[in-house]
């Protein structure tokens, strides 16, 4: 298609294990992400989620296959590309409002530019009045607001997402869900969503990529046809969600079994 | 905190409302949590006062009735010995030209030694090849008993200030050296990668990430490390000097004047506090970003 920001041509990513071996993170993985299109990733807990979005954003280099971003292969950090660690990266000797002009300051623009830009998207995460404080006088929730302004102050065609808020507790969650589903519509921006929640994938994308227990490749792809705007606490309750969920949970159950089975092996 | 999540989303949160007004009883608990912070100030300080006054006292009654006074001397022949420097002089003239003479030494090998070391730390900190190639290097460097290196100076640059700076810069440099190179090492992978994907060159990541990370462990360094200086400034005049603290010393323990080395002491330990004070108010001003440490919270 024409207008696939992301794909991936059979990329696989393996690692040195510390115990000498060698460990395959993914393999053969052949996707792809329209512009527009909201895609979240679901699979086991460890199997490789977070390597494929470091393989798009060009922090890792695929061992074998080719990851191409809006058309060409990534080399280094390809241009509109925006990430959100599942850790804060929120610098802590920074108050929020430079945390948040840090990307158009890296980019080469005034202190002032920067800054009043920075001061709207503080705005829009919700944060105003925070400025000038700095990140251990915020809440968990906040540190993700700033995360957030921080990586869409940069107006990324592609975002990124590691499990952004699975650190927060269930409202807080809910709420940030939402908050994103706001900031995101009318972008026209692709969105790579990893999460081990199920729920969470179905509630905020157009499209699941169900992934196999390690090493992770692609097991299914499930549209979402659920209309948008939504409101992610009211939809989970809606009977079509329910039946998407189930849908995608057959799939999945086997992979997380695989996974705990290995894992306990591995324990024993 | 305030609780600002229930509050609904953007536009309504106002950190002004976290200090809604306090009512009385809050008043009334913040007062008399005050006045129990003051009176348990001034217990410690009285306490601290009775400790100073009972080791003087026991040490000056000793050296009058029991002790040889001699080999021991007292508090009241240190503090005679104090006075007769700052209003006559010493030995070697004016005791505020032995004063400067070491500050100038010690400050200067302390700023030339920060300089290399953190300039060096972190410049290995980032560079595996770069800190392999070195590492048996400066573990040797760091077994040598560097304070011997005085003797070395002398030879190299006589008796005049270079050589105490030079002592003062070797036992500096790897105080700081260690730390900038641990803090360069153990910046957060994650923020650099974040700033990486933000927009950040290899440039700017040294200096918005590794150099502000890195800056808690150098600043920590600072603290021992000026008094490493002044250690090697005195120690530097010790063994040949024709100014300074340290002659002053070694003069009073070739004169068998036990008051003169204790009194030397005190004029050094007034320093060494004062050089602290102001790397304190130096740090918190540098890390008025981090959360206050644990404990710090007045209970109420």
């Amino acid at each position: 298609m024409a207008d696939d920001v992301i794909e991936l041509r059979g990329a696989t990513k393996r690692f040195r294990s510390t115990s000498g071996g060698i460990h395959t993170a993914v393999h053969d993985l052949t996707m792809t992400v329209a512009a527009n299109e909201f895609v979240a990733v679901v699979g086991p807990t460890g199997c490789g989620k977070s390597t494929t979005l470091s393989l798009v954003s060009g922090l890792e280099p695929p061992s074998e296959g080719e990851v191409l971003v809006a058309g060409s292969p990534v080399r280094g950090i390809p241009d509109g590309v925006g990430y959100m660690f599942q850790n804060d990266a929120v610098l802590p000797w920074r108050s929020v409002l430079d945390n948040v002009a840090a990307g158009p300051r890296y980019r080469g623009e005034s202190r002032a530019a920067a800054r009043a830009k920075a001061r709207t998207w503080v705005e829009r995460v919700g944060l105003a009045g925070f400025e000038g404080y700095y990140p251990h006088q915020l809440s968990g929730g906040m540190r993700k607001r700033v995360a957030l302004a921080q990586t869409l102050v940069n107006e990324p065609s592609i975002l990124l997402m590691d499990e952004p808020f699975s650190a927060l507790d269930v409202q807080t969650r809910a709420l940030m869900q939402d908050e994103l589903l706001r900031l995101w519509s009318g972008t026209g921006a692709a969105v790579v969503f990893v999460t081990h929640d199920l729920e969470e994938a179905i509630a905020l994308a157009d499209r699941v990529i169900v992934m196999t227990a390690s090493p992770a490749t692609i097991k299914g792809s499930f549209p979402v046809p659920l209309s948008r705007p939504r409101d992610v606490e009211e939809l989970r309750l809606s009977t079509e969600f329910l039946e998407i969920y189930r849908e995608i949970w057959e799939s999945l159950r086997e992979e997380v079994e695989k996974a705990r089975k290995g894992n306990a092996s591995r324990a024993a | 905190m305030p609780s600002v999540w229930n509050s609904g989303l953007s536009g309504e949160l106002s950190p002004a409302t976290a200090k809604a007004a306090l009512g009385k009883p809050d008043r009334q608990a913040l007062t008399s949590a005050a006045t129990a912070h003051r009176r348990r100030r001034i217990r410690v300080w009285a306490i601290r006062v009775a400790l100073v006054v009972a080791w003087l006292g026991s040490w000056e009654a000793a050296a009058t009735y029991w002790i040889d006074p001699f080999y021991y001397s007292k508090p009241s022949a240190v503090w005679s010995k104090l006075v007769d420097w700052f209003t006559v002089g010493t030995s070697q003239g004016s005791i505020w030209e032995q004063i400067s003479v070491t500050m100038q030494e010690a400050v200067g090998g302390f700023v030339l030694g920060a300089v290399a070391g953190v300039v060096l730390g972190i410049l290995l900190g980032r560079s595996r090849l770069l800190s392999d190639i070195c590492a048996p290097f400066i573990k040797a460097a760091n077994a040598i008993p560097r304070i011997v290196l005085a003797s070395l100076f002398v030879i190299w640059f006589g008796l005049e200030m270079s050589s105490k700076i030079a002592t003062a810069f070797v036992l500096v440099f790897f105080a700081v050296f260690f730390n900038a190179f641990q803090g360069a090492r153990e910046v957060d992978r994650n923020l650099v990668n974040n700033a990486r994907i933000l927009g950040a060159s290899q440039a700017q990541v040294l200096w918005t990430i590794v150099v502000p990370s890195a800056t808690s462990w150098i600043l920590a360094s600072l603290h021992s490390a000026f008094g490493f200086a002044l250690i090697g400034a005195v120690v530097g005049e010790f063994t040949g000097a024709d100014k300074g603290l340290g002659l002053l010393i070694n003069h009073a323990q070739g004169t068998f004047d036990a008051a003169g080395i204790y009194a030397g002491m005190i004029v050094i330990t007034v320093i060494a506090l004062l050089a602290e004070w102001l790397l304190t108010a130096l740090e918190g001003r540098l890390l008025k970003w981090r959360p206050p440490a644990a404990g710090a919270e007045a209970q109420i």
